[in-house]
């Protein structure tokens, strides 16, 4: 059974629509990844499933529930990460662990266990009386993670769990949402790191409330469109603006070297003259396959 | 050699937690200075202390030449800072809010425009300056808040976690605009999450826990610790200074 089906969504604020005619379906044991620039509507779909907004129009099924007239039912199956830090920042570790599992009617026993076992995956044990407000980044992250766990939900939704968390705690994050898909939950988050999204089984790219493309992170590289390259040249500023002048080309920085890009249906060899007289030799011009990031860029259209 | 930036032992002590413990590098003029570390790890009292918003409890160091214990108000109007949390009026538009800004730096006015509608060019904010700034996406904000950074026309900008949140496409952009002062001689201080923003660093430091233990060029740190890349020794050397605490 699908766990979210989320059919022909739309939501408008005033003049703007946030999600126009969206689709999304999200399976057990699954990571599902929603990426696009701000304002896309990754959030308003969040919110929506959530059940925090009402639809314009479209369906939103959770766990075989309606979300617009069987919400109650859905709540038990429903974990939910907002974007923005959401706890009590005067209550400790535990208090806000504790504070959470009475909403979810969760009795001392149950939230005894329960909180042992969020402990070992979270490595939260230790900072159990400390103030969440003095957590770091990354062991705030984990504790939101941790409240949204707490009543064992089919699907946690989480909205851009990891931004402004350094790398170690990424890692350490996604290392957690790997044990949960392993244990069959249904996870879709949302995320501006494109390396996130090749840790991922599957990823829709959004733009202005609609869907640009959806698959596999190997499907998603393989759409684009035309031939990339790797230039071993210093991506200096004078460099790059040489690139950028030659017409039907497309350089971009990437790291200590530089990527260029020719369309569909044309050869690099027609830009050798061009290349030469700005000192890259073909010697120093590789294929490579097209990244996650290069598909993206290319299907914003920027 | 000229230096935007020298600091020698410098640290911070709240209480008796130390949150800055003995650091010390030196960014030249014009460097793009990759300040990257853990969450919790120093990163932003560092930053407090060298914009002279917050006194070090010992150490040495100075920024533009002026001794950050002594002369912070001379700082203060010698740099750009912008951070993560960028500190726009939401009911004001773009323009209106640089116009704030500039008047704080004590700008003369008819200067001020002109400055304006120089940054609205090179910042490329021109279609959107005059909206109010709540309306804004992040990445549109975000420029805004670079612009009013630069509107007294520091030469060292610090960027405390400029692109938190913004997607690859306005990064990149974002980056490309950072280049382009780089070029024109401001020296940028730069903290950032992404590990291919930090790669686009001439130089980089890791810190962990109040120190620094690393620093030094991004393509040369990867090969010294046998790293595929700074994702990897980013991860490698924080979890090994993790283990020796």
């Amino acid at each position: 059974m699908n766990l979210v089906e989320v059919t022909n969504l739309s939501k408008s604020y005033g003049v703007m629509k946030a999600v126009d005619d969206f689709n999304l379906t999200a399976i057990k044991g699954e990571i599902l990844a929603l990426v696009g620039p701000d304002g896309a509507g990754k959030t308003s779909i969040f919110r929506a499933i959530c059940g925090l907004i009402t639809l314009d129009s479209g369906e939103i099924k959770v766990s075989g529930f309606n979300v617009a007239t069987e919400f109650d039912r859905i709540k038990p199956h429903l974990g939910y990460m907002p974007q923005s830090f959401s706890l009590y920042p005067d209550l400790s570790v535990e208090e806000n662990l504790y504070f959470y599992a009475g909403l979810f009617g969760l009795n001392r026993a149950q939230f005894q266990e329960k909180k042992k076992r969020l402990y070992e995956f979270s490595g939260l044990g230790q900072f159990y009386d400390r103030r969440a407000g003095a957590l770091s980044g990354g062991m705030k992250q984990k504790l939101a993670l941790s409240c949204a766990l707490i009543h064992d939900p089919q699907v946690l939704m989480l909205d851009e769990p990891t931004t402004g968390v350094d790398p170690l705690s990424r890692r350490q994050f996604w290392d957690i949402l790997k044990d949960l898909r392993r244990g069959g939950s249904g996870i879709v988050v949302s995320t501006p790191y494109m390396d996130e999204v090749a840790l991922s089984d599957r990823a829709i790219f959004i733009f202005g409330g609609r869907k640009l493309a959806e698959g596999t992170p190997a499907e998603l590289a393989g759409i684009f469109r035309g031939k990339a390259y790797r230039v071993a040249v210093d991506p200096t500023f004078n460099c790059m603006e040489q690139l950028c002048r030659i017409d039907g080309l497309q350089a971009r920085r990437f790291g200590s070297t530089v990527h260029i890009y020719t369309k569909e249906n044309d050869a690099l060899e027609n830009y050798y003259p061009a290349l030469a007289e700005i000192g890259i030799k073909p010697e120093i011009i590789t294929p490579i396959q097209p990244e996650l990031e290069d598909t993206f860029i290319q299907l914003m259209g920027k | 050699m000229e230096y935007a930036v020298t600091i020698d032992k410098l640290s911070k002590d709240f209480g008796r937690f130390r949150a800055v413990d003995e650091i010390s590098l030196t960014v030249q003029k014009g460097e793009i200075f990759g300040f990257l570390g853990a969450n919790g790890a120093g990163k932003t009292t560092a930053i407090r202390m060298l914009c002279g918003l917050l006194l070090p409890t010992s150490g040495l160091g100075t920024v533009n030449g002026f001794d950050i214990f002594k002369e912070s108000e001379k700082i203060k109007k010698s740099i750009g800072y912008m951070s993560q949390k960028f500190s726009l009026y939401s009911d004001l538009t773009g323009r209106e809010n640089l116009e704030f800004y500039g008047s704080i730096y004590h700008i003369p006015n008819g200067r001020l425009k002109e400055r304006i509608a120089e940054l609205a060019r090179n910042l490329d904010i021109e279609e959107f300056i005059d909206r109010k700034a709540e309306s804004l996406p992040t990445g549109w904000r975000q420029r805004l808040a670079l612009a009013a950074s630069l509107l007294h026309r520091p030469p060292i900008l610090f960027l405390d976690e400029p692109t938190g949140g913004v997607d690859p496409v306005f990064r990149r952009r974002f980056w490309e605009i950072l280049y382009r002062l780089a070029d024109e001689g401001v020296t940028l201080f730069v903290t950032t999450h992404y590990m291919d923003e930090a790669e686009f660093c001439r130089r980089i430091s890791i810190m962990h826990r109040g120190r620094i233990v690393e620093i030094g060029n991004p393509q040369e740190l990867i090969k010294k610790h046998h790293q595929p890349d700074l994702q990897e020794l980013f991860i490698n050397l924080i979890s090994k200074s993790e283990q020796n605490v």
